[in-house]
C-alpha cells in the first residue's frame, strides 16, 4: 500500500502471544491463600459419603503474576471505547464514566444482600426510587420496573404486560406487528410470548407505512413494536397517527428504546402516544457493555398497564420509608430473581447526576450533531439509500463499492486496520449491505475527522485495489477466521488431547 | 460543525420531531452534580444499606471473598468498554476468555460443554426447561418444590405462554426431593425434571436416583446449582442432561441481587438446542488458532421469531469475574475453599442445634441449614439487627408449613465468634420464650 493510505490513527505495535490458561497450568502453582480454620476440621468423606467430590478435573493451577499477565495480554487483543470511536449503530457505544465504576463498588452497596431487611436497605431502595423517578420524567411515562436484566428481557416483560392487559379486557389477541426495519430480538420476543409475528413494510422514506398499517390493523393485533428513531436513524414523523391507528382498534404501541439517545431531554415517548417501552441502561445511560453484558432493560408504561408490572415494585410507605410491594394480583410475575441488575442502576443514576437536565439535553444534541457531521462527510463517497434526515445515526449502503465486489463486511474489516471498530453491518434488513454508523456524543471533532478520512481512504482503495480490501484486516494479530469450520465442527471447550499448540 | 453540515443551529436537526412533541422546558430531574457530590451521595446511601453488618443470609446470593485481582483486571478498559465480540479479529481477548469460561464451567459441572452465560440462575433454569421441551418434543415439566422459590416464580412467568404445564414435587423429612412422589409425577409427557442441588434448604440431592427416574421415562434431568462453591467438594450432577448454574459465588459482588452470572451446561448432543452465545475455536487463513462466536443460527439476530430464545445480551463482564475467580482458586483452592464453608456450617449447625431445632438433618448439606425456633424469626432478626447482625432468611413466606423456620448460611468469611454471638442471641430469645410458655398455664390457672 502506498503511504497515501496509511492511517493517522493507528500503527503496528508489539502484541504479546498468550496460550490458553490451561496450557500454563502445572501442579503446585497457586494464587490463593485461606486464613487458618477457626472451627474444628471436618471429615468430608464421612459427611458427604458418595457425594464427596474427589477431583476437579482440568481446572488450572497458576500463580498470581501469570493470572495478571494472562488476562492483561488477552485484554490488549480487544478494541474498546477507551481506545477510540466505536460507531456501532443502534448499540450506542458511548463513554463509560469511571465515577460510575467507583460508586458501584462502595462497600455498603457492593455487599448489600438482596434479602436483608428493608430497614437496612433504604440506601438501595432510594437509589432504585430516584432512578425510577428520573427515567419516568425522561420517558414521560407513568410507572416503571427496573427488574429486566437486559433489553431483550425488557421486551419480553413489556409484551407479557401487553398480553396481560388484553387478557384482562377479555381477549389476548393473536399477533404483533413489527416493521421490517426492526432489530431481531423484536420478533423473537413476540414469539416467546405466544404471539404470531406480522411484518409491516416501510415506505420509500424508511418510515412505517401508515396506509399499510391502517390496512393491516384490526382487533387481532395486540401491539405494534416500533423503534423510534428507527434503525435507519429516522424519526417516525407520523408517530402520533401510528398511535391513533393502534388505539382506535384497542391495540397498544410498544417502543423499543434502543435509540433513546436521540431523544433524551428533547422529546418524550409518553407524549407521542407510546404505551409501553423499554430502555437499555447499557446504551443510553452509559453503563459499560463489558464485552457483551451485563445490560439492564427497565420497562416504563402508561397508567393502565401499571397493575401488570412484575413483582415486587418499590413503594413509599406510610411512614415515609421505602419498601417492596409483593401483593399485586394482576402482575405478570417475576422475570428474574431479586430486583434486577442493581449494579447497573447505580451507574445509570451516577450518569444522570453527572449530567443534570442541561447536560442530558446537550448530550442528545451532540449525539445528533455528530451523526449528521459524519453523514455530511461521507455523502457522495457512499450510497445513502434513504435521504430522510438523520437523528443519532446514519445508514449508508455498499452499493457503490459492491460494483467492485467489495461488501460492507469487507469495508468493515478494512476499517479495523485504520484503528476503528467497524460500524453495524448486520441490519436493518431493509438496506442490503448496510453501513449503520452511530458516533454518539462522546466523540471529539478530531476523532470524527479521522473516521471520515479513514472511510474515504477505504473507498479509494476499493477503486484502486479491491483485493487488498477483500483480504483485510492486515494489521491484526490474526486474519479473518474460518467461521464455517467453527460452526460445522464446533470446538467449544479446551481438552488436553485436542489442544492445538 | 454546524457550517460543515450547512445549518445555523442544532435545533434544525431536531425539526423531524413534530413541534408539539419537542420539549420546551428542562427535565425535572436533580441538578447537575460535581464528581465529589456524586461520590458523596452514593456513600450516604451505602451507610443506609447495612454497611458494617454481619450477615447469615444466603438463599441464592452468597458472600464469599473476592480476590482483589478480579477488579484490577475487569476494570481494564479493553474488557470493560468493549462490545459483544462479533468482530472477532478485534475481540480475541474477550473471545478467548469466554472459551476458557466455557471450559472451566464444563469441568466443574461434569458436562460436555457450557455457553457464554445467561442473565442469572433463575432465568437460566427457565431457559433450560424450554430447551428440554424443544429436545424432547414433550410439554410437561416436573419441578421440585425445594427449588429456589424465586426461580420457580420466574419459570412460571416464562412458561405461561409456552403452554408448559408444571407438576410440583414436595420434599421429605430430610429436605430432599420425595422420590416416591417424583416417580408418580414423571410420565410419558414429561419433558424434564428440574431440581436444585444443594437445594434451597442447603441439602444435597441424590442426583443419581433422580436421574434414573427421569431417564426411565425418557425425560431430561435439569439440575439447578445456586451455590457454585459447592462444586469444590460436592460431586457434580454428571447424570444430568442440563445444568443451570448461578455462578455469583465465584467472585461476583452481592450487589443487592445483581448483576449475577447464570450459565447453562449440557451434553454435546443437545448443543444446537441450547440458547445463548457460544465461543468456538477455529483457525485463520494462516492456520493460527483463534476464537469466534459460533452456532449463531440458533440466535435471534439470524433466526428472528424462530430462534431458540430471544436472549441477546449476556453477562460477559460478570463471566470474566467468574473466570478470574476460578483461575485464582483453581483445582486445589476451590476444594479447600469448599471445605472451609463446610466446616463453618457444621460448626454453626451444631451450635444452633443445642438451643433450637435444626431441620433436615437426614441428608448431607453444604453451607446452608434451616433452624426452627419457638419465636417468630422476624422478631429474632429484628433483635439481632440491634447487634448489627443479619439473621437467617425467614421461610414463612415461601414454606408456611415449616412454621418459625429460617434459612441460615455460613461461608469461609463467617468467623467462629460471629457464629457464637448469633447463636448466643438466638439461645437467649429461645430461653425467654420457653420460660414465658412455662409460666403461662399457671397464670391461666390462677
Amino acid at each position: 500500500m502506498t503511504t497515501k493510505h496509511m492511517t493517522r490513527k493507528a500503527t503496528r505495535h508489539i502484541s504479546q502471544n498468550e496460550g490458553l490458561i490451561f496450557e500454563k497450568s502445572s501442579p503446585g502453582k497457586a494464587a490463593w491463600k485461606l486464613p487458618p480454620l477457626d472451627v474444628p476440621e471436618v471429615d468430608t468423606a464421612k459427611l458427604l459419603g458418595k457425594q464427596e467430590r474427589k477431583d476437579l478435573g482440568n481446572m488450572p493451577e497458576v500463580s498470581e503474576i501469570e493470572i495478571i499477565r494472562h488476562f492483561t495480554r488477552l485484554s490488549t487483543w480487544n478494541y474498546a471505547i477507551d481506545l477510540g470511536m466505536y460507531p456501532l449503530g443502534s448499540c450506542t457505544m458511548k463513554y463509560n464514566p469511571r465515577v460510575n465504576e467507583f460508586v458501584a463498588r462502595v462497600e455498603g452497596l457492593a455487599n448489600g444482600h438482596p434479602y436483608q431487611a428493608e430497614k437496612i436497605s433504604q440506601g438501595a431502595l432510594r437509589i432504585m426510587k430516584t432512578l425510577s423517578d428520573c427515567l419516568l420524567e425522561i420517558t414521560g411515562m407513568d410507572a416503571i420496573t427496573l427488574q429486566p436484566a437486559a433489553g431483550a428481557q425488557g421486551e419480553l416483560t413489556g409484551l407479557l404486560m401487553v398480553r396481560a392487559y388484553h387478557e384482562a379486557q377479555g381477549n389476548a389477541r393473536k399477533k404483533v406487528l413489527i416493521p421490517d426495519s426492526a432489530h431481531g430480538t423484536n420478533p423473537a420476543t413476540a414469539a416467546t410470548v405466544g404471539y404470531a409475528v406480522e411484518n409491516l413494510k416501510s415506505n420509500e422514506r424508511g418510515m412505517v407505512d401508515v396506509a399499510a398499517l391502517a390496512a393491516q390493523m384490526n382487533e387481532d393485533v395486540a401491539a405494534l413494536m416500533v423503534t423510534n428513531p428507527n434503525t435507519l436513524g429516522v424519526f417516525e414523523q407520523e408517530i402520533h397517527k401510528i398511535a391513533d391507528l393502534l388505539h382506535e382498534k384497542g391495540g397498544l404501541l410498544y417502543m423499543d428504546g434502543a435509540n433513546m439517545n436521540a431523544l433524551v431531554a428533547k422529546a418524550r415517548p409518553g407524549d407521542f402516544g407510546v404505551d409501553v417501552m423499554h430502555l437499555n441502561l447499557h446504551k443510553t445511560f452509559s453503563t459499560p457493555h463489558g464485552g457483551g453484558g451485563p445490560g439492564s432493560g427497565p420497562v416504563a408504561v402508561k397508567k393502565m398497564l401499571a397493575p401488570f408490572l412484575p413483582t415486587p415494585v418499590v413503594i413509599t410507605k406510610a411512614d415515609g420509608t421505602l419498601g417492596f410491594e409483593y401483593n399485586r394480583p394482576q402482575s405478570v410475575g417475576r422475570v428474574r430473581a431479586f430486583y434486577g441488575n442493581f449494579g447497573m442502576f447505580i451507574r445509570a443514576l451516577a450518569y444522570i447526576f453527572a449530567n443534570g437536565p442541561e447536560g442530558l439535553r446537550e448530550t442528545t444534541e451532540d449525539a445528533v450533531l455528530n451523526a449528521n457531521y459524519v453523514r455530511k462527510g461521507l455523502e457522495g463517497t457512499f450510497d445513502l439509500p434513504y435521504d430522510t434526515p438523520s437523528m443519532h445515526e446514519v445508514v449508508f449502503s455498499d452499493k457503490l463499492q459492491s460494483k467492485k465486489g467489495v461488501k460492507t463486511m469487507d469495508l468493515a474489516k478494512r476499517l479495523i486496520d485504520y484503528g476503528f471498530h467497524p460500524y453495524t453491518t448486520a441490519f436493518p434488513l431493509i438496506v442490503p449491505g448496510a453501513l449503520m454508523i452511530e458516533p454518539t456524543e462522546s466523540e471529539p471533532l478530531e476523532e470524527l475527522d479521522l473516521f471520515i478520512e479513514a472511510m474515504k481512504s477505504i473507498a479509494e482503495e476499493v477503486e484502486e485495489d479491491p483485493q487488498y480490501v477483500l483480504d483485510a484486516p492486515h494489521n491484526t494479530r490474526i486474519s479473518r477466521l474460518d467461521e464455517t469450520a467453527a460452526a460445522r465442527k464446533p470446538v467449544l471447550r479446551w481438552k488436553p488431547e485436542t489442544s492445538v499448540l | 460543525m454546524l457550517q460543515a453540515i450547512g445549518i445555523r443551529s442544532v435545533d434544525e436537526l431536531f425539526a423531524p420531531i413534530p413541534a408539539e412533541y419537542r420539549l420546551k422546558n428542562d427535565l425535572s430531574i436533580p441538578r447537575q452534580m460535581a464528581e465529589s457530590e456524586i461520590v458523596d451521595w452514593f456513600k450516604q446511601r451505602a451507610k443506609e444499606n447495612g454497611e458494617g453488618y454481619t450477615s447469615f443470609l444466603g438463599a441464592g446470593a452468597y458472600f464469599h471473598y473476592r480476590p482483589v485481582v478480579i477488579d484490577a483486571l475487569v476494570q481494564r478498559g479493553e474488557f470493560l468498554t468493549a462490545y459483544t465480540p462479533y468482530q472477532a479479529e478485534f475481540a480475541q481477548g474477550t473471545l478467548q476468555a469466554i472459551f476458557e469460561f466455557q471450559t472451566m464451567i464444563s469441568e466443574l459441572t461434569g458436562m460436555d460443554l457450557a455457553n457464554a452465560s445467561m442473565y442469572d440462575g433463575s432465568t437460566g433454569a427457565a431457559e433450560a426447561v424450554m430447551m428440554a421441551v424443544r429436545v424432547t418434543g414433550r410439554q410437561t415439566a416436573v419441578i421440585a418444590r425445594n427449588l429456589h422459590p424465586e426461580y420457580r416464580e420466574v419459570l412460571n412467568t416464562y412458561a405461561t405462554h409456552q403452554e408448559i404445564p408444571q407438576k410440583l414435587v414436595s420434599f421429605t423429612a430430610s429436605g430432599t426431593v420425595d422420590l416416591k412422589e417424583l416417580e408418580r409425577a414423571v410420565d410419558a409427557d414429561t419433558a424434564c425434571v428440574l431440581i436444585q442441588s444443594p437445594n434451597f434448604f442447603g441439602t444435597i440431592e441424590d442426583v443419581e436416583a433422580i436421574a434414573e427416574i427421569a431417564h426411565k421415562r425418557g425425560a431430561l434431568l435439569i439440575v439447578s446449582i445456586a451455590e457454585a462453591a459447592s462444586l469444590g467438594i460436592v460431586e457434580p450432577p454428571r447424570q444430568a442432561d442440563i445444568v443451570a448454574m448461578e455462578a455469583q459465588s465465584f467472585g461476583v459482588p452481592l450487589g443487592f441481587g445483581g448483576p449475577y452470572c447464570g450459565v447453562l451446561a449440557t451434553k454435546e448432543k443437545f448443543v444446537r438446542q441450547m440458547p445463548g452465545r457460544l465461543a468456538g475455536q477455529t483457525t485463520d487463513k494462516n492456520g493460527k488458532r483463534g476464537f469466534v462466536l459460533t452456532l449463531a443460527t440458533r440466535e435471534q439476530h439470524i433466526r428472528r421469531e424462530k430462534a431458540t430464545s430471544n436472549i441477546c445480551t449476556n453477562q460477559a463482564l460478570v463471566a470474566l469475574m467468574v473466570s478470574i475467580f476460578m483461575t485464582v482458586y483453581g483445582k486445589v483452592g476451590l476444594r479447600e475453599l469448599a471445605k472451609q464453608n463446610l466446616a463453618k456450617t457444621v460448626y454453626a449447625a451444631d451450635q444452633f442445634s443445642k438451643h433450637a431445632k435444626v431441620l433436615f438433618a437426614g441428608a448431607p448439606r453444604f453451607n446452608e441449614f434451616v433452624v426452627q425456633t419457638s419465636e417468630d424469626p422476624y422478631a429474632i432478626n429484628s433483635r439481632l439487627l440491634g447487634h448489627k447482625i443479619v439473621g437467617g432468611l425467614p421461610l414463612k413466606k415461601f414454606y408456611p408449613e415449616l412454621g418459625n423456620a429460617a434459612l441460615w448460611c455460613c461461608t469461609e468469611l463467617t468467623t467462629r465468634s460471629m457464629i457464637d454471638t448469633a447463636v448466643g442471641l438466638v439461645a437467649e430469645s429461645e430461653r425467654s420464650v420457653r420460660t414465658m410458655k412455662d409460666v403461662e398455664p399457671e397464670e391461666v390457672a390462677r
